[in-house]
């Protein structure tokens, strides 16, 4: 059990499967469950990092994030993402908040299901390069929802990362 | 999710363990794997001894338990690689994996 003062021991990074650049292509989408956040934003900020000033390459590699979170507290880079988007017309957020909304709530208020996906996600035709992480039961929900929309399986990378406290 | 087999998807087809929350992939046992491969483990593939399935190690189902861990096809969900570790060594048991295939190219 961690307490605070321990002394960690950090190895990496490891793991080349769960990436994306932007070699690989797009449009590009990002499918997230609370923590899950993590690896979707990096890949996020690098798309942005470098495709900084050219508006060309930024529309051919558009950019969605589905991210769910369960109140709009626990929205994990809230403000960033927000400047983000704001300033680039090619990345969507669209968030989905599953517990407690505010006042004036205007986006998704319930756990992504398959209605949520066909809206959101290019249609399959668009070989949209897809990744998705966060809790294992949203990301296997999700995975499974969107090949059976039609997506090539191997587009679909996934990271789990087991159960989680409450659901996302 | 990207185990090209003809079936899509582990948990549609009622074939194997019900859905465990705690499972989790090869990206979470990248850092064990690390400990025994050189090369990165999570993009090499392997071919699933049971059932003749094969795909990326990172996107197999793993099961990380105080024993060890065990990586399974999604397909069949036999063990395709296990990994314990005592004070003194590391045993990996490959019997599940016909084959693992790394890249040397990245």
């Amino acid at each position: 059990m961690l307490r605070s003062g321990d002394t960690l021991e950090l190895r990496g990074p490891i793991g080349g499967y769960f990436v994306w650049d932007i070699p690989v292509g797009g449009p590009l989408l990002l499918v997230g469950g609370g923590s899950g956040i993590v690896p979707l934003m990096a890949m996020l900020r690098h798309r942005n990092a470098a495709l900084a000033s050219d508006i060309e390459a930024r529309h051919r590699l558009p950019a969605r994030l589905l991210y769910s979170s369960r109140r709009w507290d626990e929205v994990i880079y809230r403000e960033e993402l927000s400047r983000l988007a704001e300033k680039d017309p090619t990345l969507e957020v669209m968030h989905t908040l599953t517990r407690e909304q505010p006042q004036g709530w205007t986006g998704f208020t319930r756990r992504i299901d398959r209605a949520m996906l066909e809206m959101v996600a290019w249609p399959p035709s668009e070989l949209p390069r897809i990744f998705i992480c966060g809790p294992t039961p949203l990301v296997e929900s999700v995975a499974t929802t969107l090949v059976e929309l039609g997506h090539n399986p191997s587009l679909v990378k996934t990271e789990r990362f087991g159960p989680t406290g409450g659901s996302v | 999710m990207n185990f090209a087999s003809g079936e899509s998807h582990e948990s549609g087809s009622g074939r194997e363990r019900p859905a465990d929350a705690r499972r989790v992939d090869g990206n979470a046992a990248g850092g064990l794997f690390s400990e025994i491969f050189v090369p990165d483990l999570t993009t090499a593939r392997a071919k699933c001894a049971g059932c003749g399935a094969e795909g990326m190690i990172g996107s197999l189902p793993v099961y990380a338990h105080g024993m060890g861990t065990v990586v399974r096809c999604p397909k069949c969900d036999r063990v395709v690689l296990r990994v314990a570790r005592t004070p003194q060594h590391v045993w990996l048991d490959a019997t599940g994996a016909t084959c693992i295939v790394i890249s040397r190219g990245t």
